[in-house]
């Protein structure tokens, strides 16, 4: 019993000290002030320094709290119980929070930024005029390979991934609609295409992939490309560009049925509660300078065309990452295909799972 | 014959333990890679760690992990012990009783976030510190319930009836006759509610607002950029720390009681 | 307040925890289980339910589950056995529990280098001769890594057991002529039966809803109710549909335990 006592009071009293050490540190930094913004990003998707700097030069406080999927971010924005004033999600998930009514439109005049992102990039299907989103970053989905491992084998085509020679050598994204959609722009129809009969082909099509297929992965087929574990990867073209920087060998390629063109654009919830000071942070981010250091920083295309000048030479005259208007025009955003229709396609990719 | 199981015993011993530690020492060695990930080690430095030194945030995410660990695990102990109690004092429908305890393990952590942060927003409770700390005690109360029901039926029960009759309050039973003889499995359930704790992603995701972080969602969070080798840093650091205290605490309840040699009892 | 209540004041907590956090969240589950994708009324997520895909899931469930708590279990009491009987038990068994405190993904990862082609585990296997091979992503490193994070569940109950058994049984037992197996098989292993059963179910539970080394480990070759629950909540969004697998797997978990649980026991 002695014992037992010892270690409630023991560890009571190392939880207290800890709160005051917590308590203090809060203080020392400012987050308990008023005049707060809260950011609710993907972790480690924007440069700390930035945030900072628009701390010093505003005096407001941003609170930064991150999320791993589109999907999780949706389910806290629709349940309340927290303010987010800027939210950071993908092109699909705009539309659909647009159309669950749960965000403020942007007001412009407080943007004045945003002349320097490329027209390319505005004006799109998800979100026509821009009412309610910014791109932050952009990229397309693509096939990344390693010439080292396959000698002599170039990729133009999504068909090339059917190749028998690559038996057992490609890793695919553990995403229905990057999968359906690379099998639908190989059979010549668009990734937003809802007709069954295609989408049975497209089914058909990939289960004869199967024997080439290694694995299924997530965001870990960064470190597996990196480690040499597979020759091809179906993957964004953010991710392309990470590993590359570990695995010289490496290279990427758009194929030329085209691809999906996706983004990941800065959005004020329904929840906000600073909207001036989100708007503020917005225009900060447009900046061409800080949007340049943010791009090093995070790595991803920047659709900001006047920060391109702030940027090394050799990034942005790549054109697997910064492709030309020729390529960007074969390319589709995802559209809302609504429930039920994400329903068919989630359920053919299990069973295409299934079958694998 | 004897020294030749007992080699084979030490031999299957360090095998087990360096099972157990091989995927950390993985993790520490990279904390030391010049390159920016777990691939491929390039070179020595100390970039990781002098970067995580300045970060104030991180401590920040760190402390809060402690301290909602250490106080769930803590508060989940108490109240899962006493459910055992009573469970086991139960002369029906046990198993029914435990089925209920057990629906929070068997339940993905995807679908316990979601119907907590329901809860939550129904009653009103603002997220952050409280709801979290609410939610890990909430989904460790079950494993301590577990650790503690088989140290309970081991007990004889004769023992307490002599107690009663011997005019021991029930107070008395409790901190003289039951709580001594199940504290094994009340530190086990301290243990196991610590580890559910530290490790939860899901839960403490969708219950978490305000600003309020802990370690693994700001992990996982970090998956699809990558996760820097700062967090392997932090995690060496932590491990270590955490050898330390083991052994400090060690020390001062044995005082005097390592001896070189006989590692294992003949 | 009359005295039997005041005797049962000690279980208000917990009974106040198994209300709110308990069959709360049940009642909802089961309440959204019955709505289709489009929010209305429907029984149409338990007839799908039904098909061949789920079933098929259900069955990998189990399998899986059962193969991750046996192989457990081999390591676990053999471990733990060992363990009770060095000096320093207590800090040994703490130590088998520190790496537990690690996070799980980053754990992953680390197997993801270690199982990899040109990992340690492959240069392991060349060094002995047997040559190297394919192992991420194979049904044997999904259970390897399960059960690496399961042991410690696993030993944990077993170990206090054998640490509160009576040496005086044993020591009866081998006076009496019993030979080391005899005394292990009629003496040991019936008295720590609880311990056992404690560990299986802290491993079996948790192991049927398993879900990320799905993916990160096996690389989607091993698809699980988890892992369907979790593409339902989070992809999909079809609160319903994975309401109902939940409430299936809690049906099972519900059955598990009538089959182990407590039976009528003698002393």
């Amino acid at each position: 019993m002695k014992k037992l006592l010892t270690a409630f009071f023991g560890i009571t009293l190392v939880s207290l000290l800890l709160l005051v050490w917590i308590q203090q540190l809060n203080t020392s930094q400012g987050y308990s002030g008023t005049g707060t913004i809260t950011v609710f990003n993907w972790g480690d998707y924007i440069d700390m320094e930035l945030v900072e700097r628009f701390q010093e030069e505003t005096g407001m406080t941003v609170i930064y709290e991150t999320f791993d999927s589109n999907e999780a971010m949706l389910t806290k924005i629709q349940q309340g119980g927290t303010t987010y004033d800027i939210a950071v999600p993908s092109e699909y998930m705009i539309e659909k929070m647009k159309e669950e009514d749960l965000l403020i439109e942007l007001d412009h005049e407080k943007l004045p930024n945003l002349q320097y992102i490329d027209e390319r990039f505005l004006d799109l299907s998800f979100d026509e005029g821009n009412r309610y989103s910014v791109p932050y970053f952009w990229g397309t989905v693509g096939i990344l390979y390693n010439p080292d491992m396959l000698p002599g084998k170039t990729f133009t085509s999504w068909n090339d991934l059917w190749d028998p020679a690559l038996k057992n050598e490609i890793l695919l994204i553990d995403g229905a609609r990057e999968v359906m959609g690379m099998a639908l722009n190989s059979l010549g129809y668009s990734l937003n295409d809802t007709n069954r009969d295609h989408l049975e082909e497209a089914l058909d099509k990939l289960n004869e992939l199967t024997p080439n297929v290694k694995a299924i992965v997530g965001d870990e087929n960064k470190l597996l490309m990196a480690n040499n574990e597979a020759a091809v990867a179906l993957v964004w073209s953010g991710d392309a560009r990470d590993v590359m920087w570990e695995n010289e060998a490496l290279d990427y390629v758009v194929p030329e049925e085209g691809s999906n063109l996706w983004f990941d654009s800065m959005v004020i919830p329904k929840t906000a509660d600073n909207v001036e000071g989100a708007h503020q942070f917005i225009n900060f981010m447009l900046d061409p300078e800080v949007a340049a250091q943010n791009t090093e920083y995070v790595s991803y295309s920047t659709p900001n065309e006047a920060a391109l000048n702030y940027l090394p030479e050799e990034m942005v005259t790549d054109e697997r990452f910064y492709p030309p208007p020729e390529l960007t025009e074969r390319l589709e955003v995802y559209e809302n295909l609504g429930k039920e229709m994400l329903g068919v396609y989630n359920d053919l990719f299990l069973t295409f799972k299934m079958h694998h | 014959m004897r020294s030749n199981t007992n080699s084979f015993a030490k031999l299957f011993l360090i095998i087990i333990f360096l099972i157990l530690y091989a995927p950390i020492f993985y993790l520490m060695i990279y904390s030391f890679n010049s390159g920016g990930s777990m691939s491929g080690f390039d070179g020595f430095t100390l970039d990781w760690y002098r970067e995580l030194l300045g970060d104030t945030r991180m401590l920040i995410i760190v402390l809060n992990t402690i301290v909602i660990a250490l106080l769930s695990a803590l508060i989940a102990t108490i109240i899962g012990t006493f459910g055992a109690i009573g469970i086991h004092s139960l002369k029906r429908n046990k198993n029914s009783v435990l089925s209920l305890n057990n629906v929070l393990i068997v339940s993905p952590d995807v679908i316990i976030g979601a119907s907590f942060l329901i809860l939550f927003t129904i009653a009103g409770i603002r997220l952050g510190f409280y709801s979290v700390l609410l939610s890990h005690i909430a989904f460790s109360i079950p494993i301590v319930v577990l650790m503690v029901l088989p140290k309970l039926a081991e007990m004889n029960s004769s023992l307490i009836d002599a107690a009663r009759d011997l005019g021991a309050t029930r107070w008395d039973v409790f901190t003289k006759v039951i709580f001594p003889s199940i504290t094994p499995g009340i530190f086990a359930g301290f243990f196991m509610a610590l580890t559910y704790s530290l490790d939860d992603f899901a839960v403490t995701f969708f219950v978490t607002g305000n600003g309020f972080s802990t370690l693994s969602v700001e992990i996982y969070s970090m998956a699809r950029q990558g996760v820097s080798l700062t967090i392997n840093a932090l995690s060496t650091v932590l491990f270590l720390f955490t050898l330390l205290l083991v052994g400090i605490y060690y020390i001062l309840t044995q005082r005097g009681g390592f001896r070189v040699g006989g590692w294992l009892r003949r | 307040m009359n005295r039997r209540m005041m005797r049962h004041l000690y279980m208000v907590p917990y009974v106040v925890w198994i209300l709110v956090f308990v069959i709360t969240p049940i009642l909802l589950v089961l309440y959204y289980s019955f709505f289709d994708i489009h929010g209305n009324f429907s029984i149409i997520n338990y007839e799908r339910f039904f098909t061949p895909v789920y079933l098929k899931l259900t069955i990998n469930s189990f399998w899986y589950a059962f193969l991750i708590t046996f192989i457990s279990l081999l390591v676990a009491y053999p471990t733990a056995y060992l363990l009770v009987k060095t000096r320093h038990k207590q800090l040994w068994l703490l130590l088998i529990i520190v790496p537990s405190w690690i996070n799980l993904l980053l754990k992953a990862y680390a197997f993801i280098g270690i199982f990899g082609a040109y990992g340690a585990a492959n240069q392991f296997l060349e060094f002995i001769g047997v040559g190297a091979r394919q192992l991420l992503f194979t049904d044997f490193s999904f259970v390897f890594v399960a059960v690496y994070i399961f042991i410690p569940f696993m030993i944990l109950p077993i170990f206090n057991a054998l640490n509160g058994l009576n040496p005086a049984l044993v020591d009866a037992a081998n006076d009496l002529g019993a030979s080391k197996w005899t005394t292990f098989a009629r003496v040991i292993f019936p008295l720590t039966i609880d311990g056992v059963k404690t560990g299986c179910q802290v491993v079996f539970i948790p192991a049927l809803s398993l879900f990320m080394l799905t993916r990160l480990i096996a690389g989607n070759r091993v698809i699980t109710l988890g892992t369907a629950i979790e593409q339902h909540f989070l992809v999909t969004q079809d609160w319903g549909m994975g309401s109902t697998v939940a409430v299936f797997l809690i049906l099972i978990m519900f059955v598990m335990i009538r089959l182990t649980g407590f039976r009528r026991r003698g002393v």
